[in-house]
């Protein structure tokens, strides 16, 4: 098959004093090889924490991964020790932070932290290590790799420095490349750089890309299929075009809908979204997104809505689709 | 907005806004010399990447900063000339409303006195005066303008999700009856459903209050929809101003064209045939004089005059204001 990242029904919960929160509440998903998958949702709707348990990285306690699976070419990796994970995480699978300066070791310098990470996943010696280091900056396009390899992070700009994040995390060709809002704290000029630089590299090393991010605009640019997410669960997944054009869930095309765009002069009121995102702890079983839809019926206050398959290969969650089924 | 009847309400005038480095003769110039002016009734959007110095514009125009040059002329008094008092009585209107709805609210204090203290501040000062049970009046008024129920009127800003601090904060500028808004990037710490419901009040506050808005963002989408006006900002000076409607229609300076070109548009057919204008490296440090143009190092379409000689912002077609060699 053709599918690199499987997954199925997983769930992490947090315990905290006020309660367990539900942070991604049964997410299913896949990955096809070279595809780039957008994961959209506001602040909290369980997106970072998705692709953190990917990684296996959810701090644990107070964090837990309850259930569900996730498999790497066939091997789930919430089954894996120590030792095998390390052989994924920055080799098959690799991630790209919002804040490079906060991802990148003040302390040390580019050419350390390069090599550090060549070495230890591709087993080349040191002089060899950093041939391909100079390499990898070079390829996200830095001026002078050879001599910038020994700067420390502060003197690089942001831009910059996310470039340097992404040449760390493709050094080792990973199959699948997690880029968790990679261009939030840039600038858009910036923005439109580092997003066509992930885009064409992607394309070249045949890297699968998660791309997670608020901004519908980056969707529409980058994505092949698109999951929104909203209080932890995947409200609906799409083909980009298809979401775009014809958003089936009320909440994708609210959210569609109350962004001004560039393009076109919007009238003096945006479509707006009454209310606020619920609280993910203690949530009840029903449709997290009834108090604020437009469409809510008896049943979305009582039973959580099934993910209903939709021609073209796209899925939503909503009892509005159930009787066509 | 008609063009017979402007009426101006602050006028900004050369103003520079320098910061001294430590141990350097250099100055960071965050505001090098911009000059516009603020029309009554009006939007005026300020766009730019950091650094550029909007915030700056903002802060030295409310006088927070004393501007190292330059005249901020507000209701025909220049606020840049007085002692600390007649500043004081001169505020009252033009009020600020700031990014963090988080930073910008004492967790301390209950949600009626932080919209109840500029009300207390101006009446001890004997600017304006009101009694207790007034400026009580007055804060369950507000808390209604701006869209919160005033039975929470005792709770603390960490009780409120972001979008209801930001209706705080709001309800705290509106307070005083002011007539100017500098409102610096309200809604960018929101997510999108609630920053449309935000954008959506300050609309309708402007029309009730008859309200003039100096609104900053470096989101050109929101900065669109919400102006009547946009001035573009790069390394300290104004690069365009123009109507909304014609910056977008045809951007003239090279910078605007590259700005607006990255904006990623929702629309993933639209995304997929556009020309995206890539600038070339980063924007340099404002710490040195400039003797050329400010975008030339950048600039796409830079001439060999540009390197030597500063354009001025001036005056291309109707309103349309730019500052670039291309348009002499």
């Amino acid at each position: 098959m053709n599918t690199i990242l499987e997954v199925k029904d997983l769930q992490t919960y947090f315990r905290t004093d006020a309660g367990i929160v539900k942070a991604v509440d049964g997410v299913s998903f896949r990955l096809d090889k070279g595809e780039t998958l957008g994961i959209v949702g506001e602040s909290g709707s369980g997106k970072s924490v998705t692709n953190m348990s990917i990684m296996r990285l959810i701090p644990t306690p107070p964090g837990k991964i309850v259930g569900g699976e996730i498999l790497l070419d066939g091997e789930n990796i919430l089954e894996m020790n120590e030792k095998e994970l390390s052989k994924i995480r920055g080799n098959r699978i690799s991630m790209i932070f919002q804040d490079p300066m906060t991802a990148l070791n003040p302390y040390l310098k580019i050419s350390t932290q390069l090599i550090e990470t060549i070495r230890l996943h591709q087993g080349l010696d040191k002089i060899e290590a950093r041939k391909k280091a100079i390499e990898m900056l070079k390829l996200v396009g830095i001026p002078a790799a050879e001599r910038r390899i020994d700067a420390y992070p502060h003197q690089f700009s942001g831009g910059m420095r996310q470039r340097v994040m992404i040449a760390i995390a493709l050094s080792c060709n990973p199959e699948v490349l997690i880029a968790d809002e990679p261009t939030t704290a840039l600038d858009v000029t910036i923005q439109a750089q580092i997003l066509d630089l992930i885009k064409d590299l992607s394309l070249k090393l045949n890297t699968a890309v998660i791309m997670i991010t608020h901004d519908l605009g980056v969707v529409a640019g980058m994505c092949d299929n698109v999951c929104v997410m909203y209080a932890g669960r995947i409200v609906e997944r799409a083909p980009v075009d298809d979401l775009f054009e014809s958003p089936k869930h009320p909440y994708t095309n609210g959210l569609i809908q109350s962004i001004p765009r560039l393009d076109e002069k919007s009238s003096d009121r945006l479509y707006s979204i009454d209310g606020q995102p619920p609280n993910v702890i203690d949530l009840p079983e029903c449709c997290p997104f009834h108090p604020r839809c437009e469409k809510a019926m008896d049943v979305c206050s009582s039973k959580y809505p099934p993910v209903v398959e939709l021609e073209g290969k796209r899925t939503v969650a909503c009892w509005l689709y159930e009787e066509k089924n | 907005m008609s063009d017979t009847n402007k009426e101006v309400l602050l006028q900004v005038d050369g103003l520079k806004q320098h910061f001294p480095i430590k141990g350097s003769h250099n100055v960071i110039r965050a505001v090098d010399g911009i000059s516009f002016d603020l029309y009554k009734g009006e939007t005026l959007g300020l766009v730019g990447e950091s650094g550029c110095g909007k915030s700056t514009t903002v802060r030295a125009i409310d006088q927070l900063y004393k501007p190292t040059a330059g005249n901020v002329i507000f209701e025909g008094v220049n606020l840049a000339d007085l002692k600390k008092n007649p500043l004081i009585a001169a505020r009252k209107n033009m009020q600020m409303v700031f990014q963090d709805p988080y930073g910008s609210l004492n967790p301390r204090m209950t949600v009626s006195q932080i919209i109840a203290e500029p009300l207390l501040i101006y009446s001890q000062r004997k600017i304006i005066n009101m009694t207790k049970e007034e400026i009580s009046k007055r804060v369950d008024e507000l808390m209604e303008i701006v869209g919160l129920s005033r039975f929470f009127k005792n709770r603390y800003p960490h009780e409120f999700s972001g979008g209801q601090k930001q209706r705080i904060g709001i309800g705290r500028a509106l307070a005083l009856n002011p007539k100017l808004l500098l409102l610096d990037e309200p809604v960018s710490a929101l997510d999108v459903s609630i920053q449309a419901q935000v954008l959506n009040l300050l609309n309708d506050l402007q029309k009730e209050f008859g309200l003039t808005y100096l609104f900053i963002a470096h989101d050109l989408a929101v900065v669109e929809h919400i102006s009547d006006r946009i001035a573009v900002m790069y390394l300290g000076i104004i690069a365009e101003l123009s109507s909304s409607k014609d910056l977008y229609a045809e951007p003239m300076h090279p910078y605007t064209q590259a700005l607006l070109s990255a904006v990623p548009i929702p629309d993933p057919k639209i995304e997929r045939n556009r020309e995206r204008i890539v600038l070339e490296g980063d924007v340099p440090s404002p710490d040195t004089e400039r003797v050329g143009c400010y975008f030339c190092d950048r600039c796409p379409k830079r001439m060999e005059k540009c390197k030597t000689n500063i354009p001025e912002l001036k005056v291309v077609k109707g309103d349309h204001q730019v500052a670039c060699f291309l348009y002499e």
